[in-house]
């Protein structure tokens, strides 16, 4: 063998080895940019107004998670609390924390609407009946909306960049994973109870439940 | 389905009187104000324009003194097929549009839907509409729209639902006071409720109980192009025999009402 042959050799093994490492970088690298970097750009963190409590909160009322959030008489359902609902025992600072204060002085006083952003709120295409599922379906608000009357802070809103819609829609695994009901709302999490339990699953197309159950 | 639930499965549809009908268009109006739909500046460009109740002028072609005019509105006529075999639904590629065996309503998934129009060519009745553009609405006119409907993007297709979401909200009604049957005018769509005529009949056709039930079985009672097999869940009733006739294809020896019976 020459020892031009041996160089070329030399050469193309090193080169070999370098295009095995540069594969495994570059492979790591995009591996840690869709799992760890992606996710985090995807969504934008937001605070609430203020913080809440619902563990002290749901100590003081008697009627549990329906003292305030309840139905009103047409069936709709009142979802989160409007000021009014607030004033009745807010009217003047009551504990000593800062997020009290700045609850009474900047929207009990001037008698302005809290901004609160909704972690459960749905697409506009979404028609969701909490009759249906409290009252008739017998369900209880941990099934879908999880452990939060437990909960003694408001955890960040984090938006989704791109559709604006909160992050507990997808859930908080990026690849799709849950371990609780509530983990995630798409639209297969409901599909999924009411094939199980076959919910008006009269379409003629698929053979499940009808698009005009849960859509507008 | 269990044969309960098929029991108590409902067939919404409406009878349109059209003798009553003066062809005033408050019905139109209704149905856009109700269901968000986009108007144009140019709403006479019939190409362009959005509208899921629209009125039809029908002329019998004579002269002064026989001549005659009828006005036809004309929702979504909700067709069945068989077994829910609808133009629309059958040949929609995306799973955007659906018969529910538990209504009777074709519905229009408007996220799901990408546009194709191949529903639009399928429709008889010209009942579905496409989007050319997004909507845009005069200054300060969003806040007016109803939260209870969804509003379309540009690049899909549209039409009457049957006022669905009345059905959803009445539902939520009953769900709350235990029950699960809506009484008849616990759901009743916008233009029936708008036509100042009355000519408009709401309710579902499997209810004995439902002015519908028994308005659908006058001997002058139609339905529009009976004989492709629609099945569909508009009915029309006049008195004259030319607007009968109007409904569907008649060769001159035919039988106003002869053919369709073969259905």
């Amino acid at each position: 063998m020459s020892a031009l042959e041996e160089k070329a050799k030399e050469s193309s093994d090193n080169n070999g080895g370098f295009a095995i490492l540069f594969f495994i970088i570059g492979l790591a690298a995009s591996l840690i940019f869709g799992w760890v970097v992606f996710p985090k750009l995807l969504y934008s963190q937001k605070k609430q107004p203020f913080d809440f409590s619902h563990a002290l909160h749901n100590g003081l009322v008697d009627n549990g998670c329906q003292s305030c959030h309840f139905f009103r008489e047409d069936g709709s359902y009142a979802g989160v609390p409007k000021l009014a609902q607030c004033v009745d025992c807010h009217e003047d600072v009551q504990g000593e924390t800062e997020d009290e204060a700045v609850f009474v002085n900047e929207y009990v006083k001037p008698g302005r609407e809290v901004p609160w952003l909704v972690y459960s709120r749905q697409p506009d295409c979404v028609f969701f009946s909490h009759a249906a599922h409290v009252k008739s379906g017998g369900m209880d608000c941990k099934t879908c909306h999880g452990p939060i009357g437990e909960s003694e802070s408001l955890k960040p809103y984090e938006e989704n960049r791109i559709t604006g819609y909160s992050r507990d829609i997808w859930g908080k695994n990026i690849a799709g994973f849950k371990s609780h009901t509530w983990d995630r709302m798409k639209m297969d999490d409901c599909s999924e109870c009411h094939v199980k339990n076959g919910v008006r699953q009269n379409s003629v197309q698929t053979e499940k439940g009808a698009c005009f159950v849960c859509h507008k | 389905m269990s044969a309960k639930e098929q029991k108590k499965a409902k067939r919404f549809g409406m009878v349109i009187d059209l003798d009553k009908c003066t062809g005033c268009g408050a019905c139109m109006v209704a149905c856009m104000a109700e269901n968000n739909v986009p108007f144009k500046k140019d709403e006479s460009n019939k190409l362009d324009s959005i509208t899921w109740m629209r009125v039809f002028k029908l002329t019998n072609g004579k002269e002064y003194p026989d001549a005659d005019v009828c006005y036809l509105p004309r929702p979504c006529q909700h067709c069945e097929g068989h077994d829910g075999h609808s133009p629309c639904v059958s040949v929609c590629p995306a799973t955007a549009t659906d018969y529910s065996r538990e209504t009777g309503i074709v519905s229009q998934i408007y996220t799901r839907c990408f546009g194709c129009r191949y529903c639009m060519a399928a429709c008889p009745y010209h009942a579905r509409y496409f989007n050319w553009w997004d909507p845009v609405w005069p200054k300060g006119m969003e806040k007016m729209l109803s939260p209870d409907v969804s509003v379309r993007m540009r690049g899909i297709v549209e039409k009457c639902s049957f006022c669905f979401h009345r059905y959803q909200r009445a539902m939520d009604k009953a769900h709350l006071e235990g029950r699960r049957e809506l009484a008849e005018n616990e759901y009743q769509t916008a233009c029936t409720q708008a036509c100042p005529a009355g000519a408009i009949t709401f309710g579902d056709l499997n209810n004995p109980g439902h002015a519908v039930y028994k308005l659908k079985q006058s001997p002058n009672a139609f339905r529009l192009l009976e004989r492709l097999g629609t099945n569909t869940k508009v009915y029309y009733v006049s008195e004259r025999e030319w607007v009968r006739r109007a409904g569907d294809n008649y060769l001159a020896h035919e039988k106003t009402g002869q053919v369709a019976a073969a259905h």
